[in-house]
Order: structure tokens, then sequence, then C-alpha cells
């Protein structure tokens, strides 16, 4: 079963899909975008794996690492299917990361990995901006490039875990304006989910509600003000963020438009 | 529930039986995240004085700081006063940044830190005054971060530095409890987010009551023997700066915690022994250190 969060007509809603869009709980049915589609879950702790695609890695020149290499993201930063994402004017490399998110659904500590998937209550997709030119070198990547308002999407449907057999064997595919930029599959993983789940669960208790995005595979591109970025994993789902300037927000063009 | 599924309270029935199952689930992924936000945004007024979560209460409450002394003395327990989003401050001290000497100019670094360095306290970490923290097996003990925590009560989107201070509801003892380590190039979450690893309490004051969080005093005991004292005046970025160059490209909401540094040379602290931060005008935070029981395996499923 796939599950949505929508805010529709003065409330926030549970919504599953309906051939003419997607249906609430108390029967209305709508179209994709009559509603507001929030975050699929209220996130916990948002865990992201970097270089975790040995293409990507290898694209960004990087070797395999020893351990994942794992950063978190605060709550904040997460919004919703069809949400605007900021493309800072001083940027010169904003890329879109196709990601399989996955929701963890029950607290778990030392979970080994042969068990890690029974922890795992869903999938959804993910889209995590990057802007490499706020990269620096210390706890590297730094929030100014992975914790940024607007640049983490998660959506637009919780898929539940047992409609997803197998985890490892997914189609990912992003497409920038309907043309295809990236493309992978999660089989690909340097380190697969139940590696991450008992990694992480080997030194911190994980909670209903966290959420691990998974690494992206390699064909990130620079995006422009004004692009439609469609991140889509395969049983999944497809979301869609549009990339906006400063100036949606208020902020008064160059010299002062910083950061 | 209402909350989450409002339309669930309108009484359509089939629409209810057909989302039972799925209700029950999100029940258990909404529990945590909804029980901190009871706590989240609680600075619809100004604090008066001196806010603390007794145990045996069900909210929070602002009392004169006599009577909350009063209630540690008398042995209540008390849970973290909030539970936003906890943003730490690395090498905000310039000793520390110092200490790394030409190393922040070589490789894997390659140049000083340009933007504040920040690391995330997630929800596992957070715990309160009195928390026994366990030492993870293997680990010679953990460094005590003494960190003065500007709990913010409006929020703030790109503010300015001059105005930044408005933002702050008041101010928390926190300890950033972490396992000893040498290499800043790759967020350390094995070292920095171990649970319970940030004990903070007992109790927020009132920003009025701090007026100049830029010089504050910070000491560490260990079993009750000072083992540092430093100041936030050495800092690189003061507070109202930090906020601005932080809500230049992050959002900072109600009940979230900045934490504006921790000073260099933190002292390491071991199993079995007891760690107190005082900050004069907060208070002083303690906890216990404990040894990870050999026995214990968590909440496997």
């Amino acid at each position: 079963m796939k599950h949505a969060r929508v805010a529709y007509a003065g409330a926030i809603h549970h919504a599953t899909p309906h051939p003419r869009g997607l249906q609430l709980a108390d029967g209305r049915v709508l179209a994709e975008e009559a509603v507001v589609w929030l975050p699929p879950i209220e996130v916990g702790t948002v865990f992201a794996l970097g270089l975790n695609y040995a293409d990507h890695a290898k694209e960004l020149s990087f070797d395999k690492q020893a351990e994942p290499l794992a950063f978190i993201k605060s709550p904040q930063a997460i919004m919703g299917h069809r949400g605007q994402t900021r493309r800072p004017a001083d940027a010169t490399f904003m890329h879109y990361e196709c990601e399989l998110a996955v929701v963890i659904g029950r607290t778990a500590r030392n979970v080994p990995r042969e068990e890690a998937l029974s922890v795992v209550a869903g999938y959804t997709v993910a889209n995590d901006y990057a802007i490499r030119d706020y990269l620096e070198n210390w706890y590297r990547p730094n929030l100014r490039v992975k914790n940024r308002d607007t640049c983490t999407l998660l959506g637009p449907w919780l898929v539940d875990a047992a409609d997803i057999p197998d985890p490892g064997r997914l189609q990912l595919r992003t497409e920038v304006n309907g043309s295809t930029t990236q493309e992978g599959t999660t089989a690909d993983m340097v380190f697969d989910i139940p590696e991450i789940i008992a990694y992480l669960s080997g030194f911190m208790t994980l909670a209903a509600g966290d959420v691990i995005l998974t690494g992206t595979p390699k064909g990130v591109v620079d995006v422009q003000v004004g692009d439609v970025v469609t991140t889509e994993i395969e049983h999944i789902g497809r979301l869609v963020s549009h990339i906006v300037g400063d100036e949606v927000f208020g902020i008064p063009a160059a010299p002062t438009a910083k950061a | 529930m209402n909350g989450y599924f409002p339309a669930l309270g309108l009484g359509a029935a089939d629409a209810f039986d057909r989302c039972a199952a799925t209700v029950q689930r999100y029940r258990e992924i909404s529990y945590t995240r909804r029980n901190q936000r009871l706590a989240v945004n609680p600075f619809a007024l100004p604090l008066n004085d001196t806010y603390l979560w007794r145990c045996d209460q069900p909210a929070p409450v602002d009392v004169p700081l006599e009577t909350a002394r009063g209630w540690l003395a008398a042995g209540v327990a008390v849970h973290a006063p909030v539970r936003g989003s906890v943003y730490g401050t690395l090498l905000n001290d310039r000793r520390a940044l110092q200490a790394l000497g030409d190393a922040v100019h070589q490789p894997p670094y390659k140049a000083p830190p340009q933007a504040p360095v920040l690391y995330i306290k997630p929800r596992n970490t957070l715990c309160a005054h009195g928390t026994r923290v366990v030492v993870p097996a293997g680990v010679e003990g953990l460094l005590a971060g003494a960190a003065l925590g500007a709990v913010i009560g409006t929020t703030a989107c790109r503010v300015r530095e001059q105005d930044a201070l408005a933002c702050v509801a008041g101010y928390v003892i926190v300890n950033d409890l972490t396992v000893p380590h040498d290499s800043f190039y790759r967020p350390a979450l094995p070292f920095r987010v171990r649970d319970h690893s940030c004990p903070m309490g007992p109790w927020i004051r009132a920003a009025r009551l701090l007026p100049d969080p830029d010089d504050v005093t910070l000491s560490v005991y260990v079993d009750g023997i000072r083992q540092q004292q430093a100041s936030t005046a050495g800092f690189i970025r003061p507070l109202g700066r930090l906020l601005q160059d932080i809500t230049a490209f992050m959002t900072l909401v109600p009940g979230d915690v900045l934490l504006t540094g921790v000073p260099a040379e933190a002292p390491l602290v071991r199993a079995g022994q007891s760690v107190a931060i005082e900050i004069a005008g907060l208070g002083r935070l303690e906890n216990h250190l404990i040894p990870e029981s050999p026995s214990f395996t968590g909440n496997k499923p």
C-alpha cells in the first residue's frame, strides 16, 4: 500500500493513490495538483549516505570508503513532492541526487544485518540537492551544502516494506525538463540497506520515523532556475521539484545574495 | 491522532476501516516525534524565569529559580526542557582552531573553515540532568564538551547579526559528550551521536537573565573537582554572528538549540565518574557515566 500526507482545504490528511490522483481518508478524490504534498511521514532523525554508489564516487574522484560515509540532516530541512527548491544566485554547480529513502518502523539497536530489513516500515523517494560551491573539508559534506532550506525532498508516497520484496534491485532515474540525466540501480550500492542499518544501529538507537537516504548513482548535472527535476524509483514513486531563484524568496540581487 | 488524520474524527466509518491498519502504523511512526512536539513550541509567550519539566508533571513550567532549585534539592527528576533540533558548532573557540596549527592548510582540510562548522545532535542523544550516560565498550572515556545552548524562541530565517539575539528565548547548559577523535574531515557520527551523548538542563533560563552570552564562564567538574574553566569571550563568532551565518541557509525554529561552541581541551570523563558543568547565571548540569553492560543488546526485533 502507498501512503501520503497532504494538506487540503484547511487540514492535513492521510491519502492513498486513486486512478484520478489521490483519495483522502475521508473519501474525497482529488487531482495531484489540488493538494499540497507534505513529506509522507513526520521525520525523526534523517541520515544520508555519501559516495554510496561506486560509479558516483568515481565521478567525484573518491575511493571506496572503509565504512559508510553517513551524515545527519535536521527534520526542518525536509519538504514534500512538488516543492520549490532555491538556487542561490552565486551558485555555479547545484545538482540533484535521486536516492532511495528507507523509513524505520520500530526502535532498533544492534540489529544484525540478517534481521535489518525487519525494522523497515517502508520506502520513499528522496531528492537531496547539493550546492558544491559551498563544500568545505570540515565535517564534509558540511551543513551549508547538505542541510539547506528547501534542498531535501521526500515523497510523494511511503510504500509499505511488504510491497517491496527486494529493495536492493530497484531502478533509479532522474529527468531534468523531461530528459533523462541519471540512471542507476540500487543493486550498485557500496553498502546495501541491511549493512547501513546494522552499521548505524551498532552505535546508536534508531527509532520509528527515522529516515535513511541511501546515496545516489552517477549522473549528477547542474540545474538552473526554471528547471523541473523528477527523481523516480521503480515501484516507489516519482518525486518532482521546481528550481526557483532568490527573487521568489525576496532576496535582493548580488552582491548581497550570498549563501 | 486527530492532529495527524483529522478526517478520521469525522465519522467516515468506511474510510476508518480502510485505514485502520495504516493508522496504527502511522501512530508508531509518528509517536516519538509527536511527543517531542509537546515541548518544541513552548515559547508563545516570552520566558519569565526558569523553565523546567518535572518527570512527574505532564508539561514544563516556568517558575522562580528558587522554586526550581528547591525541587531539585528535594530529589525531583527532570526531563530535558526542550526537544527541538540541536546544532553544535565545531572549532568556534579560537584556541581549538589554533591547536590544529598548520594542519588546517594541509590535506584533507586544505584551508581553514570559512562558514561555521556545524553538526547535529539527533534525538537519540538528548537526555536530562541526572541521566546516567553509558560509555561505550572499548572507549576510554567521553570528552565533556561544556556548551552554552541558545534556545530559539521565534522562527529565525536570514536574521541580521544586530537583531539576532531577539530570536533567543533563553539559555540552557549542554554537555556535548564526544568519543575522542582526531579528524574533523568527515561527519563523525560514531563519535558524536551516541545515545544520551547530549545531556541538557536542568532548565532553561530566560534570555533576559543572561544579557551577554558572549561572555559567560563555563566550568567542568569531574567527581567534584574542577578540571576546566573557560569563557565564551574568546570565541571566533559571537552568538549573533553565528545566528546570522547559519540562518542565511537554514531556518531555526522554536525549540531548536544552538550550541555556541565547546572550549578547547575538554576533559575526559570515565565510566564510574560524575561530570558537572556550571555556567554562572544558569546553574549546574550533572550526570554520571556508567560502563556499557556486556549484556546490553538493545531492542532487537
